[in-house]
């Protein structure tokens, strides 16, 4: 089944609107980040819309407004969006084997966490059709939204600015914190993430560092020592 | 500064190609147990690192920053979603920095 069927595309639009409203007032904040990085209202659409990665994005502007190499960015876009790659080569599994490659194609250029999130919850095998009504929406409310920050934030009062510059932080803290509550070793990692993260900011050598690199160097360290320590059973694989 | 467009193009191209790669390449599951591992625990660390000390620094007045990184932790520690956590994380440091400035 190629073609585009009404049911799931509408399902999917259906599904994409909450995600879209969150995807918006995020972008906002994303927005101030590429307005500080320097980028114009333009950029800010282009990059949202070609990329789909808060943390990515996020890591991305940060780099741009220090005027970083151009291989450190991709390093950095690299790292923080390496869960993707986890989550793409679960989602080739929930497709059909015979969805043809201009589906796959287009199913992967939005793999973000909620969309993911929805498309597995999908009962049976995933239709193409019902990532493309779900991204309809929240692709557009993203890229928009990281426009209108740009934009606005110019104008904002410094009082809205400083607290909207959290909004990034606390969708971040939504994403970890619930699996760290199910997971004891996430919840560790976590925590020592934070003081790591804390203590590379002073120690010397690694403080001289840029903020990116020692994101890199961090998670190397941390989900390497991690996956060596506590290796993650495969999925659906039982316990003796 | 750089090219803003060469740095658009470097994001997209490498974030781009680690979403279609998996789903057009590798149809089979991923058997390395570490490398499975490893990729499992990288969002975690990554984003975690982000936030603190991060978080505290984005505000105004770091104790406001603090506020909104516990509230954020016991809020998603509940099960709220993205969007709850994120506006409640703005409005205590909104308040906080109201009192506090």
């Amino acid at each position: 089944m190629t073609e585009i069927r009404p049911a799931p595309f509408r399902e999917g639009v259906r599904d994409g609107i909450p995600i879209a409203l969150g995807y918006f007032a995020v972008s906002f904040t994303l927005g101030i980040a590429a307005r500080n990085a320097g980028l114009n209202a333009f950029q800010g659409f282009l990059a949202s819309l070609l990329n789909l990665a808060s943390a990515g994005e996020y890591a991305g502007f940060a780099l741009i407004a220090v005027s970083a190499p151009y291989w450190e960015v991709a390093m950095v876009t690299l790292i923080t969006n390496a869960r993707y790659l986890l989550m793409s080569c679960a989602l080739s599994q929930k497709l059909a084997p015979d969805t043809p490659l201009l589906h796959r194609v287009g199913v992967g250029y939005a793999v973000t966490d909620e969309l993911f999130g929805i498309a597995m919850a999908r009962p049976g095998a995933l239709e193409p059709a019902y990532s493309y009504g779900a991204m309809s929406v929240a692709v557009p409310c993203w890229a928009v939204g990281t426009a209108l920050g740009v934009i606005a934030g110019n104008v904002l009062p410094l009082r809205a600015v400083s607290a909207l510059s959290v909004a990034l932080y606390g969708m971040f803290l939504a994403v970890i914190i619930p699996p760290a509550r199910k997971d004891r070793v996430v919840a560790g990692l976590v925590a020592l993430s934070f003081a790591a993260s804390y203590a590379a900011g002073r120690l010397p050598v690694v403080s001289g560092l840029s903020g990116g690199s020692r994101t890199i160097l961090l998670t190397l360290i941390l989900a390497g020592g991690a996956a060596a320590l506590f290796p993650v059973r495969e999925e659906g694989e039982d316990r003796e | 500064m750089n090219n803003p467009y060469i740095y658009i193009l470097v994001m997209f191209a490498v974030s781009f190609a680690i979403r279609v790669l998996p789903l057009t390449l590798i149809r089979g599951e991923i058997k390395n147990t570490f490398l499975r591992s490893f990729l499992h625990y990288v969002p975690y660390v990554t984003l975690a690192v982000m936030t603190f000390p991060a978080i505290v620094e984005a505000t105004q007045v770091p104790l406001a920053g603090a506020l909104a990184l516990g509230v954020g932790v016991v809020l998603a520690w509940l099960g709220a979603g993205l969007f709850p956590v994120s506006v409640v994380c703005c409005v205590v440091v909104f308040a906080a920095e109201l009192l506090l400035l």
